[in-house]
């Protein structure tokens, strides 16, 4: 009966069956069991229109091409997120757009740049993402990011409620030009802010599987001091905006070589601005609050090596006297070190 | 950090394949430069050499085995496994370059005895080719194929149409490529929206699978479905428009991709569903002729390639008919659809329809019988079973369901089978015929891919592994293997078939000093492209793993996306050389009703149809 080397119709038969099969088992039908269902978590809400736009840009651009959501449940991915990503955690983003889109692949495959799961908490600014948008080597020196120019418009005359791009003189190619951002930019923006991870309330502590060769604790590595290392610190958290020199960006982000508050022999001031954030000087981007992202000794770490380097000289802190200006900045949100 | 793992593994890879290559090495040129090396081993204790060469291997293996993966990554089987997998392709490039040396070792030894030094005179027309360059080794002249085969009529020139589409999508696909490469290390090359980085991407992709492969695929299956079932195409027509419908697919989803007009989807599922429509028409289209001639075959048996080509056809209409169908794909059910589709479009259709050419052009070319019909069987389904397991092993570690990815991995180890099954056919089919590589063109590209399809499908289920995945995944290590499978296999293969057949269809050969060119360019390309992104991904990863701030494994990169770069240009080079070759063996084809004209080859073999 299957004689598959003298009966074309059985063999292609057989074939397209059994992949038919398999194909059922191994795709169809879990794809078909996590799409139905995934409901939200408690905390999250849904895109609004302008966040959905937004994120149709993000497809438009194929931003996914370098750019991972995804924390998986390994070690090594704990710089992404607080928790490992779940199904839920993609309810409104991964829908299908429209009639000829798909639901996005937001996953992604390759991290040529940082994963976004949690890029809406961990860079909380609109001028931030604005300017790097328009070019990301003002604010990010190395990166190889694409320029989204065509996001953003150069005019002499902005209108009243048109949102301007703190782009510093030097860096036009007309100084008489201010850059405003279109529609589609400010929309992404919205978007990128929403990328945060819903909190799991009473999921308890979120579980990540050890990844080989990786360091067991910072701590541990800085010889000669009980501090971690301030400087990948500074790298990670701060030199997005304050720059890798601590130049700042004119105009956008203040230096901190040279600053008054850093040199200050008392560092409450720095630490209030640090853990409380800063948003007093109209001309500057707004400071997001470290307090939750940042344990008392890692913000006093990135203070001893900011007020040590960048030509700057300021006595170290240390552990306590974080605690201590946290209990007036904001009490409730000392984390576990 | 630690770098030293990462040498020793390597290091002994390529020392120990050199002196057992120079040990075994049929050349004698090349033992005599090695010779030192085995100066202490006695000549009469012949028998105990290798013995003494594999206790040195069983003797170092153990001690790296040893050693705990995780707390050395370099000793983790997944990572010893590749390493000695790129050993293996170091060592094919020495035998063939082996190969050539020897040549030329001989060819110096001897110049100067008496050869050449008389002017020959061939009164009686014996002499059908010679040259007054006796000594030149570099280029010395290779078999000619001397045959014209005869084909259905109108069957050639569809055939050459196809190819040559697809040649203009290799072209075009592999300059944007190069482009959107260069872009790692320029990135302010351009600042236009129609150019950028996220949208070239997908259009590199798309165009060279689509474009190049799949045209490349249907164009030389339509030979050898009508030859080895020795029966006319039913409609040559019905082909004309299925290449008509494939180009308008490809054209269209190509613009609109740069036009930022795309599915969403990830990789090889960018084009929105009215582009690929299209396509699949196309290919629906084929699978009708294809079928219709096996059907109207003459002869009892449908031949092994058919079974794969057919099968290829009829899995990928239904790949992407579940690929593009949306009801079960919101959520992360879109996701594993993802990894079931881009996996599926590489295993099902490329890599099955090629296995099928394979099984035709390689035995033909080297004018033997295929080693064995049945292991062509066994690796046929177990290709289907195992391949069709495994798409979730790019989503390790993913909110995916934790029993989906142990399916994977497993099966991705269960892929061992169809490979090394398809492999030993092919090299025992060469197997005797290895002294015709060296005077062949053709040969070489066919022993490429062979080795590639090894290497790159086993470093492929290494790369699957959960503990690979820690080090590779996310980086550029991905980008290196699949062009080491898309490339090395695909590609190579295609290439040996299309210069296997072509001179027999037209008549005409491209010059053989320029087929050289393309096969050493693409090859020493490919390979700067694949060890500079090898290399870099470990970097990267490692970067990671350590916890090091994100921009250093950027910053890092720089100089690997730089050799990458170059490594490319050299593919892109080789492909406009293998442009014009294409281009000199198709125009003007010489007649194939039987009637040579004067300037062409003289013995003309009438086929079956």
């Amino acid at each position: 009966m299957l004689n598959f080397h003298k009966d074309h119709q059985n063999l292609v038969n057989v074939a397209l069956l059994v992949f038919v099969l398999l194909s059922m088992g191994v795709a169809v039908i879990p794809a078909n069991e996590l799409a139905s269902s995934n409901a939200p978590l408690p905390t999250m809400v849904p895109l609004t229109p302008s966040e959905r736009r937004g994120l149709e840009v993000y497809v438009s651009e194929g931003c996914a091409a370098c750019h991972t959501q995804q924390v998986r449940n390994i070690e090594m991915d704990k710089v992404w997120g607080d928790r490992p990503s779940i199904p839920s955690d993609y309810h409104y983003s991964k829908q299908r757009l429209d009639v000829w889109r798909q639901s996005p692949s937001l996953l992604g495959s390759e991290r040529t740049g940082p994963d976004l799961t949690n890029i809406g908490k961990r860079q909380p600014g609109v001028q931030w993402h604005l300017l790097h948008l328009y070019d990301p080597r003002m604010v990010v020196q190395g990166s190889i990011m694409p320029r989204y120019t065509w996001l953003f418009e150069e005019t002499a005359t902005p209108e009243a409620d048109a949102v301007v791009v703190p782009v510093p003189k030097d860096r036009l190619r007309d100084s008489s030009l201010v850059v405003v951002a279109d529609q589609r930019a400010q929309d992404l923006v919205a978007y990128l802010l929403t990328l945060k991870q819903a909190d799991m309330p009473g999921a308890g502590e979120p579980v990540f599987l050890p990844s080989p060769g990786r360091r067991a604790d910072t701590k541990e590595d800085a010889a000669g001091s009980d501090l971690p290392d301030g400087g990948a610190l500074y790298v990670q958290t701060c030199s997005a905006c304050h720059g890798a020199e601590a130049t700042g960006l004119p105009g956008a982000f203040p230096a901190l070589a040279g600053s008054p508050v850093v040199n200050d022999q008392d560092p409450t001031l720095m630490l209030t601005i640090i853990l409380g954030g800063y948003d007093a000087r109209p001309e500057f981007g707004v400071m997001p609050p470290q307090a939750t992202q940042l344990t008392d000794t890692e913000i006093a770490a990135i203070a001893t090596h900011v007020r040590s380097n960048f030509g700057n000289d300021a006595p170290a802190t240390d552990p306590d006297a974080v605690k201590a200006v946290r209990s007036t900045v904001a009490p409730e949100t000392a984390l576990m070190p | 950090m630690d770098r030293d793992p990462l040498a020793a593994p390597y290091l002994w890879t390529l020392l120990s394949s050199f002196l057992i290559y120079g040990y075994f090495c049929p050349v004698p040129g090349i033992k005599t430069f090695l010779r030192p090396a085995y100066a202490n081993m006695h000549e009469r204790s012949f028998r105990a050499r290798p013995i003494a060469l594999a206790a040195t291997v069983l003797g170092l293996t153990p001690s790296l085995l040893a050693q705990d993966p995780t707390t050395n990554w370099a000793v983790s089987p997944g990572v010893v496994g590749t390493f000695v997998l790129l050993g293996l392709v170091l060592l094919t490039a020495a035998l063939i370059i082996g190969a050539r040396v020897d040549r030329l070792i001989r060819t110096l030894r001897s110049r100067g005895k008496e050869q050449g030094a008389l002017a020959r005179v061939d009164d009686r027309g014996l002499v059908s080719n010679y040259t007054h360059e006796p000594d030149n080794p570099l280029v010395d002249a290779k078999k000619s194929e001397t045959m014209v085969l005869e084909a259905q009529p109108g069957l050639r020139r569809l055939i050459t149409w196809y190819l040559g589409c697809a040649v203009g999508w290799l072209v075009i696909g592999t300059l944007i490529g190069q482009y959107v490469g260069m872009k790692f290390v320029w990135p302010d090359m351009d600042a236009q929206a129609w150019l950028s980085f996220g949208r070239l991407r997908p259009v590199h992709t798309n165009t060279v699978f689509w474009g190049w492969a799949s045209l490349a695929m249907i164009g030389l299956g339509y030979f050898v479905v009508a030859r080895t079932s020795a029966a006319p195409v039913p409609s040559l027509r019905r082909g004309w428009h299925a290449l008509g419908w494939m180009n308008l697919g490809i054209l269209s989803g190509d613009l609109f991709l740069m036009a930022g007009i795309n599915n969403g989807g990830g990789e090889y599922r960018e084009y929105i569903w009215p582009a690929v429509l299209p396509f699949a028409w196309g290919l629906f289209l084929t699978f009708r002729n294809f079928y219709g001639t096996v059907k109207r075959r003459t002869i009892g048996e449908i031949y092994i390639s058919n079974w794969y080509i057919l099968a290829a056809l009829v899995w990928t209409l239904v790949l992407v008919t579940i690929g593009y169908l949306p009801w079960y794909q919101n959520g992360l059910g879109e996701t594993v659809i993802q990894g079931y589709y881009m996996h599926q479009g590489v295993g099902m259709w490329f890599m099955t329809f090629t296995l099928g050419l394979l099984y035709y052009y390689l035995p033909s070319a080297f004018n033997r019988p295929i080693y064995s019909y049945s292991l062509g069987v066994l690796a046929f389904w177990t290709q289907m079973l195992f391949y069709t397991m495994i798409g979730t092993h790019h989503f390790v570690f993913a909110p995916l369901p934790w029993w989906l990815q142990t399916v994977a991995i497993v099966f991705s180890a269960g892929m061992f089978i169809p490979v090394v099954a398809g492999t030993t056919n092919f090299l025992m089919t060469m197997r005797g015929s290895w002294s015709a590589i060296g005077r062949s063109y053709v040969l070489p590209f066919f022993l490429v891919a062979v080795v590639f399809y090894f290497v790159g499908s086993t470093q492929g289920s290494f790369q699957a592994f959960r503990f690979t995945n820690h080090l590779w995944h996310f980086t550029d290590f991905n980008v290196a293997h699949s062009h080491m499978t898309m490339y090395g296999i695909i590609t190579f293969a295609l290439w040996a078939c299309m210069y296997a057949i072509l001179p027999r269809l037209t008549g005409r050969e491209p010059s053989q000093l320029l087929v050289g060119a393309h096969f050493w360019l693409a090859f020493i390309g490919l390979f700067a492209y694949m060890i500079s992104l090898m290399a870099g991904g470990t970097f990267k990863g490692l970067l990671w793993l350590e916890g090091r701030p994100f921009i250093d494994s950027v910053a890092g990169l720089r100089p690997h996306w730089i050799w990458r770069a170059i490594g490319g240009s050299l593919m892109f080079i080789a492909h406009l050389l293998f442009a014009w070759n294409f281009f000199t063996m198709v125009r003007r084809p010489v007649a194939n009703t039987g009637a040579a004209p004067a300037d062409a080859p003289t013995n003309v073999v009438p086929s079956i149809s």
